[in-house]
């Protein structure tokens, strides 16, 4: 098991991310942030957060989402899963979106997303925020907007996020 | 996560996991429910047939409206216009709708155990909307949805079933279902219409005093009386069934405390459930109707992708 992020490296990451944010969408004005369930929502979580404190007084419409009932694998043993709750109490009808998850591997996630979002409206724009792109694994045409990190992995290695609130403690690691 | 079995025949062959598992699925159909749109494309490679030998309003439109807003392709099937006049039997009706591929069949029919029969002949899931006497399974999961909804559990509640008992697939399945889920059960009504040893056999407490089974639950589910089912009289009249037995206004204030009411559909308005109990507050019957939907498009989602 190698360490990517260490719990320090993750939180500058993380600033580093939220500023660029801010740097491109300047005041929020026709922003909104999604988070996708289950394991994305810890980073969005901490991206609204430092969003909200370098802007402010400003109000920040911030939703989740899950994807569960849009995969493309629901026929598959894998694809069955428990869904998770969807939140999102406003309209994204031409509204900028920030989608934000925490791997992106084969694309397929996002691409489940991108049809899930449609179901609430036809947005200005879509943006794709992740925590750690592995950038040789993709199925589908997906690229981020925003990375926390770039890593090379093979197929059998796992990347895994860990996550205070969920695992105990803050780290990003590759586990073999 | 998937249910441990491949049909959903009735409430008694699932376990309280696969219970669970329906409901915390059926909370995000809720969801999906209230958006703009309602609907999403998990089953949209997914054809299913309703075949159903016996009418129906609430379930039928339910099932058809579960199946639509999970994306699937729907076909349906009555008896009536039917080559079942004709003499074609059960296994050969469904095996031709079937051999114009179709991946699943929702089945209602008046003979108890007809789902269970049909299961044994052909390949696909089946899901059973009622049959005669025996079960109503998902109607049975959206009543105990419901109570789960508005009491915050079901565990350690107290419910009445009321009124014809002997006949009623709805409280045969409600029975399980609240048991499995740890609840009380009372059922209360005339010696006529409650099966002998049911409080060995089920469980659960028998009253034969609507006065007395109401002070004592949280919630009551009053359940229609089903001329249609009983082929001798079992009470003299529905007039005097109402004196004795129907929930009313005057009733509900003499006990000391609010309870929910529920029915199943369709009233018969003055006899079992008066109308001013029906269209009052403490009703929940049109909620039960709503989340009828959600929990059939969760029973839909968790089957549909097994292989019978």
């Amino acid at each position: 098991m190698k360490s990517i992020l260490t719990e320090r490296q993750l939180a500058i990451t993380i600033d580093r991310l939220s500023h660029q944010l801010v740097e491109n969408h300047l005041q929020f004005r026709d922003t909104v942030l999604i988070g996708l369930q289950p394991r994305g929502i810890y980073l969005s979580n901490r991206i609204f957060h430092k969003v909200q404190d370098l802007l402010p007084g400003v109000h920040i419409p911030y939703g989740r989402l899950d994807i569960t009932f849009y995969r493309d694998d629901y026929k598959s043993e894998k694809g069955l899963q428990v869904p998770n709750e969807t939140d999102i109490n406003f309209s994204i009808e031409n509204k900028r979106v920030i989608l934000i998850d925490d791997v992106l591997y084969t694309g397929r996630t996002i691409r489940s997303a991108m049809d899930a979002m449609l179901d609430f409206g036809r947005p200005a724009a879509v943006e794709l925020l992740v925590l750690i792109d592995r950038r040789f694994s993709r199925e589908l045409p997906i690229q981020p907007d925003y990375t926390g990190r770039t890593i090379d992995a093979i197929i059998t290695e796992r990347v895994k996020v860990l996550w205070q609130e969920r695992d105990g403690k803050d780290e990003v690691v590759l586990i073999a | 996560m998937s249910l441990s079995v491949k049909h959903l025949l009735g409430i008694r062959e699932l376990t309280r996991q696969d219970i669970e598992l329906i409901f915390q699925t059926a909370d995000q159909f809720k969801e999906v429910l209230q958006r703009p749109i309602k609907k999403v494309p998990t089953l949209r490679d997914t054809t299913i047939v309703n075949v159903f030998f016996e009418n129906s309003t609430r379930t039928r439109i339910s099932f058809e409206l579960a199946e639509k807003r999970l994306g699937a392709d729907v076909v349906n099937f009555s008896a009536s216009g039917s080559s079942v006049s004709k003499g074609e039997t059960l296994i050969d009706t469904v095996n031709n709708i079937l051999s114009m591929k179709v991946d699943m069949v929702v089945m209602r029919h008046s003979a108890s155990g007809a789902p269970h029969f049909l299961q044994k002949h052909i390949q696909v899931p089946i899901i059973n909307a009622g049959d005669g006497i025996n079960e109503h399974p998902t109607q049975a999961l959206l009543d105990a949805f419901s109570i789960r909804e508005k009491l915050g559990g079901v565990e350690g509640k107290k419910v009445a079933i009321c009124g014809d008992i002997m006949h009623s697939r709805v409280a045969l399945s409600n029975i399980y279902c609240l048991k499995k889920l740890g609840a009380e059960v009372t059922v209360v009504g005339p010696p006529t219409l409650i099966p002998k040893h049911i409080e060995k056999a089920l469980d659960v407490n028998v009253s034969y005093n609507i006065r007395e089974a109401l002070n004592w639950c949280d919630v009551a589910n009053v359940l229609r009386i089903q001329l249609e089912r009983q082929n001798m009289p079992l009470f003299s009249s529905l007039r005097e069934y109402s004196l004795a037995y129907g929930v009313n206004r005057a009733l509900l204030d003499s006990l000391q405390k609010d309870i929910l009411i529920m029915h199943p559909g369709p009233i018969n308005r003055g006899v079992e459930l008066s109308s001013d109990v029906a269209d009052s507050g403490q009703s929940i019957i049109l909620d039960q109707v709503e989340n009828g939907v959600a929990t059939r498009m969760a029973v839909l989602y968790l089957l549909a992708r097994k292989e019978a």
